[in-house]
């Protein structure tokens, strides 16, 4: 094109005037070019000025975490779709953490101070969650958890508002999760199995201090005698002696609060066949490679769960799930859900507050009614034991107890979203 | 009965760190290689298994070939492009070649460990089971799974112990650990005695990730307690000894099993670290070992 070169027949002077005419053809196709492209270029700039940057922190190496920012991704792209925020885009900025409670403050720090994100979703991890909550305190920064249980975490905005309200707590305290789990299991294990004795068989981590605490109140209020509470170092990888002395106890129920293990206690139940079935925790149990990653193991084992990929929760639950299946091959975690939904809450408070000014964003952040994909979504005010957790209970979250049958989690509780019954493996023997 | 089921236990996975333990001896032994990647090894074996035999359709059997496959070859490339390399290196001098051999193959068990993370997550996976079902030994019940570790481990021990004191491949091997210039002096090539360590080195790990997989499931996270664990064996038993690495094997698996029954299973591997440095303190070269 233009081609300088072009030689044509003639000499002297009629060259330079054929070469002078084709030089300026050229340059008003470069102005006009230029001027269309410089146009583009302004009206690009115009519309991506100024995007809303959310951060994800998360341990992308493990099944639990790599759906939080698969899923806020998800909830970008849909909220850009519509329009954005007040016309600004949604840009999600990914961090891995790799399981550390410090690198993810190195990561936080990096997105508040150099990447100048607006808001922070992180972690399913309490420790980790736990290490960043003063940090959001100091640097001014929205952060919410889409996973991580312990108490602490609401705790502390309760304690000390001023400095740590910038915090949220997107999943259920572990308090409330053991509510659920009691919960269910009034109802499968004691009214349906007849069920009397348990041992209690949690890990040996920050979530589940409150977490078996409340076990340990409201087992015996359901009609659960607790015969033993087994806390478990997260690094084991041998349960065969603490199977064996669980049998030694004859509970007819294990009621359990892992998370960081998962996988190995319950490959070597079901080799071992140990005759006694598992109810309660198991957030390895809620990733949909489960199945696949004990090979059919965890055929039996009954889990807590927020939202399930067969439960309309709320109308958006499923077309989430399947959204997610579609995209990443699997049904998503348990984080993914509340990852999902903690975009779309950011970006309504940075709505309704009408800036990302952080005190405004936590102003309206706290006047959150939300119907997500877990429900419908109320924070705690300041003053509540849990302030800035969710409310829960009727018509806002409640729980659910899924088991794994066949290679698919059934949803077992409540009874009016339940598609299945509670089944074990043979090897299981229950009370007659 | 609890004191049987200590027994049993305690036979089964002191059987495995022996499997383990001596691949990791033997190359010390032989080669001189203190391979820091042999915990990142066994990791990747299982793991190939269990995501063959997912591939296949659920045949253990298959998933458990290729994973020992994959170790052998994985063995093979870390002789090749880690050991070898550094050690016929001009750059660097002869009394540090130990330490930069030790530096590399534990970046490159590293850099194992990361790429299963990525490429797998860290979940545990389990190997599938060759057999499935227990079996009731005198009252104490105990997965088939369990009692064919045991009997694979102690095969393939077996089978080295035959390959090395009765095959003349094996006596080479013996003597190359003895005395490699010897060895050359007599006319033997010391390069198809170090492929065959390693060859030796990869189909045991291999066995022994594969069995470690079935019998706990692995995930990359445990890749460097794996290490730890086979390093202390045989630093126990005395770096190079392989008879020494067995009864050293078994004096650790045998004390976490009853320290987990009897006392605590968090406080497990406690007193082995506690014995460690007491075998340090008084006697530094191992039960039975040479250096």
């Amino acid at each position: 094109m233009g081609n300088c070169c072009i030689f044509l027949p003639v000499k002297g002077r009629k060259l330079m005037q054929l070469k002078g005419q084709l030089i300026m053809y050229n340059l008003r196709v470069a102005a006009l070019l230029g001027s269309v492209f410089g146009f583009a270029f302004v009206a690009t700039a115009a519309q991506a000025a100024d995007p809303i940057k959310i951060a994800t922190i998360a341990e992308t190496s493990a099944l639990g975490g790599i759906g939080i920012p698969r899923a806020a991704k998800i909830a970008a792209e849909e909220i850009n779709k519509a329009g954005g925020v007040n016309g600004r885009q949604i840009e999600i900025v990914e961090y891995d953490d790799h399981n550390s409670a410090a690198e993810a403050v190195r990561a936080f720090q990096r997105a508040a101070q150099q990447d100048k994100v607006h808001a922070v979703i992180a972690t399913y991890i309490s420790e980790v969650m736990l290490a960043l909550e003063p940090w959001s305190g100091r640097l001014k920064m929205p952060l919410i958890t889409p996973g991580a249980a312990s108490n602490e975490i609401t705790k502390r905005v309760h304690d000390d508002y001023d400095h740590n309200k910038y915090v949220f707590h997107g999943y259920l305290a572990s308090t409330q999760i053991a509510d659920s789990v009691c919960e269910g299991a009034k109802k499968l294990v004691v009214g349906d199995l007849k069920m009397k004795t348990a041992v209690v068989m949690s890990e040996d981590a920050a979530w589940t201090l409150p977490l078996d605490e409340e076990y340990l109140k409201c087992l015996p209020k359901i009609g659960i005698k607790v015969l033993d509470h087994i806390r478990l170092s997260p690094d084991t990888t041998d349960f065969t002696p603490i199977y064996n002395k669980i049998e030694g106890e004859k509970p007819d129920v294990i009621i359990t609060g892992i998370s960081h293990v998962g996988v190995q206690p319950t490959v070597q139940w079901q080799q071992q066949q140990v005759p006694i079935p598992m109810f309660g925790v198991s957030s390895q149990a809620t990733n949909a490679t489960f199945w696949k990653d004990t090979n059919g193991a965890a055929e039996g084992v009954a889990f807590q769960m927020v939202s399930a990929p067969d439960v309309a929760v709320t109308p958006k639950t499923i077309p989430f799930a399947q959204k997610y299946k579609a995209q990443y091959g699997d049904w998503p975690g348990y984080a993914a859900y509340t990852a999902y939904d903690d975009v779309y809450m950011w970006a309504d408070a940075i709505k309704r507050a009408g800036s990302t000014d952080p005190d405004k964003m936590v102003e309206a952040m706290e006047k959150t009614d939300y119907v997500g994909t877990i429900g419908r979504i109320n924070f705690l005010p300041k003053g509540d034991t849990f302030a800035h957790g969710m409310r829960i209970g009727e018509g806002y979250i409640t729980g659910l107890i899924a088991q794994w049958q066949k290679g698919n989690p059934v949803t077992v509780w409540p009874d009016a979203v339940a598609k299945g019954k509670l089944g074990f493996p043979s090897f299981v023997k229950l009370p007659q | 009965m609890l004191a049987l089921q200590i027994l049993i236990d305690g036979f089964a996975i002191s059987a495995l760190y022996a499997l383990g333990a001596t691949g990791f001896t033997l190359i010390f032994g032989v080669s001189g290689v203190l391979n820091l990647s042999h915990g990142a090894l066994m990791a990747m074996a299982a793991i190939t298994a269990w995501a063959v035999a997912d591939m296949v359709g659920g045949n253990a059997y298959v998933g458990a070939a290729a994973g020992v496959i994959a170790a052998l070859i994985c063995a093979f490339v870390t002789f090749r492009l880690i050991v070898r390399p550094i050690q016929n290196s001009r750059a660097i001098p002869g009394e540090e070649k130990e330490i930069f051999v030790l530096t590399g193959t534990l970046l490159w068990g590293i850099m194992i460990q990361e790429a299963l993370a990525y490429l797998f997550t860290n979940t545990p996976k389990t190997v599938r089971p060759l057999i499935e079902g227990v079996v009731s030994i005198a009252g104490v019940r105990v997965p088939y799974n369990e009692v064919l570790t045991t009997a694979i481990s102690w095969a393939a021990i077996g089978l080295l112990w035959l390959l090395v004191n009765r095959t003349r491949m094996g006596k080479r091997l013996l003597a190359a650990s003895m005395n490699p210039r010897g060895l050359t002096l007599l006319g033997h090539e010391l390069s198809s005695i170090y492929l065959l360590v390693w060859a030796i080195y990869g189909i045991l790990a291999g066995i022994a990730g594969v069995l470690l997989g079935a019998f706990l499931g692995v995930s990359s996270d445990n890749a460097g307690t794996l290490t730890a664990s086979a390093f202390s064996i045989v630093v126990l038993g005395g770096l190079g000894s392989v008879s020494g690495s067995l009864i050293a094997a078994f004096v650790v698996g045998y004390l976490e099993t009853i320290t987990a029954y009897l006392i605590s299973p968090t406080i497990r591997t406690v007193p082995v670290l506690l014995l460690l440095v007491v075998v340090v303190y008084v006697r530094p070269q191992g039960l039975l070992g040479r250096r």
